[in-house]
């Protein structure tokens, strides 16, 4: 059961990303990456993960991607990417090249760490569970560890919010006439 | 007896994680709409974030669920102010690709 679970999101997630490289339509890409994503809510519930698991559908799939789908159509649906236009000939052979290299070195290090894992003090996997999702669950087992040991983290992500806010609304409205200018978004596109 | 096949192990879950950091990295490279560079940025992403999952359950450690949710908060941080970049751009030029933005000035 486990291993058809892991099967399954695992093909979920891999045609969805490169789907994501693949597709010409930038909505066709973000529908691949909804795929992915859920096959990664799907691997974070096999992984004990649950909170993190709905926060993946909820922030993921519904904020970002309807974030990335609302540009797509506020810039126009229409405009798919030639890809058959290259501007560097050889762009796409290095990155298929450096991609197998990358993947195959990561890979090697996994299988040759595999032994490495393995906690300083040898438990079963059912008192490594117990851990990250104990009899009162896992999202009070993550709060706790966040705000208490992480709470300083925690705050400093109250600050980028903000931080990220106040920028976007800097970029995105229109000055005023005599005021000092940025990004000039006002010119009228040629 | 079918319970005899393999149960994924969390080598399966590592592998897989390099796999798809792969694929975004290739992504990267070779498409040069900035939004759909945006997308495999995400993919990277979520391949740290299945890794370090992995690895909290293996090691027992709630710690990497909490880098994970960081990491969460950092990507939709990340793309709230990425996307307005690209808006404000391709306001300017439409279909701009990546080559257009080789120089930041105008």
């Amino acid at each position: 059961m486990e291993l058809f679970v892991f099967v399954v999101s695992a093909a979920m997630v891999l045609v969805g990303a490169v789907g994501v490289v693949v597709r010409k339509h930038p909505v066709h890409a973000a529908l691949s990456l909804i795929l992915t994503l859920f096959g990664i809510a799907v691997l974070f519930i096999a992984q004990e993960a649950h909170f993190l698991a709905a926060v993946q559908v909820i922030v993921y799939a519904g904020a970002i991607v309807v974030l990335f789908l609302f540009v797509i159509m506020l810039l126009g649906v229409d405009n798919a990417e030639d890809m058959h236009i290259e501007p560097f000939k050889v762009q796409r052979p290095v990155a298929a090249v450096i991609g197998a290299g990358l993947v195959s070195i990561i890979g090697l290090a996994i299988i040759v760490s595999r032994k490495a894992t393995v906690p300083l003090v040898e438990q079963s996997q059912a008192v490594q569970d117990a851990a990250i999702d104990p009899q009162d669950g896992n999202i009070r087992a993550l709060a706790r560890d966040v705000f208490s040991d992480r709470v300083l983290a925690f705050e400093l992500t109250s600050v980028l919010l903000v931080i990220a806010v106040v920028a976007t609304v800097m970029l995105a409205r229109k000055p005023k006439p005599g005021e000092l200018v940025i990004i000039d978004t006002s010119a009228a596109p040629k | 007896m079918i319970a005899a096949v393999a149960t994924p192990t969390t080598t399966w879950y590592l592998l897989l994680g390099a796999a798809l950091f792969s694929i975004g990295v290739v992504g990267v490279m070779v498409r040069r709409n900035p939004l759909i560079l945006f997308m495999c940025v995400e993919l990277m992403l979520n391949a740290v974030n299945l890794t370090f999952v992995a690895l909290a359950r293996r090691l027992g450690d709630i710690g990497g669920q909490s880098v994970v949710f960081f990491v969460m908060v950092v990507a939709a941080a990340e793309v709230v102010v990425g996307l307005g970049i690209v808006v404000a751009i391709l306001r300017r030029k439409p279909n701009a690709t990546t080559d257009d933005m080789a120089e930041l000035k105008g």
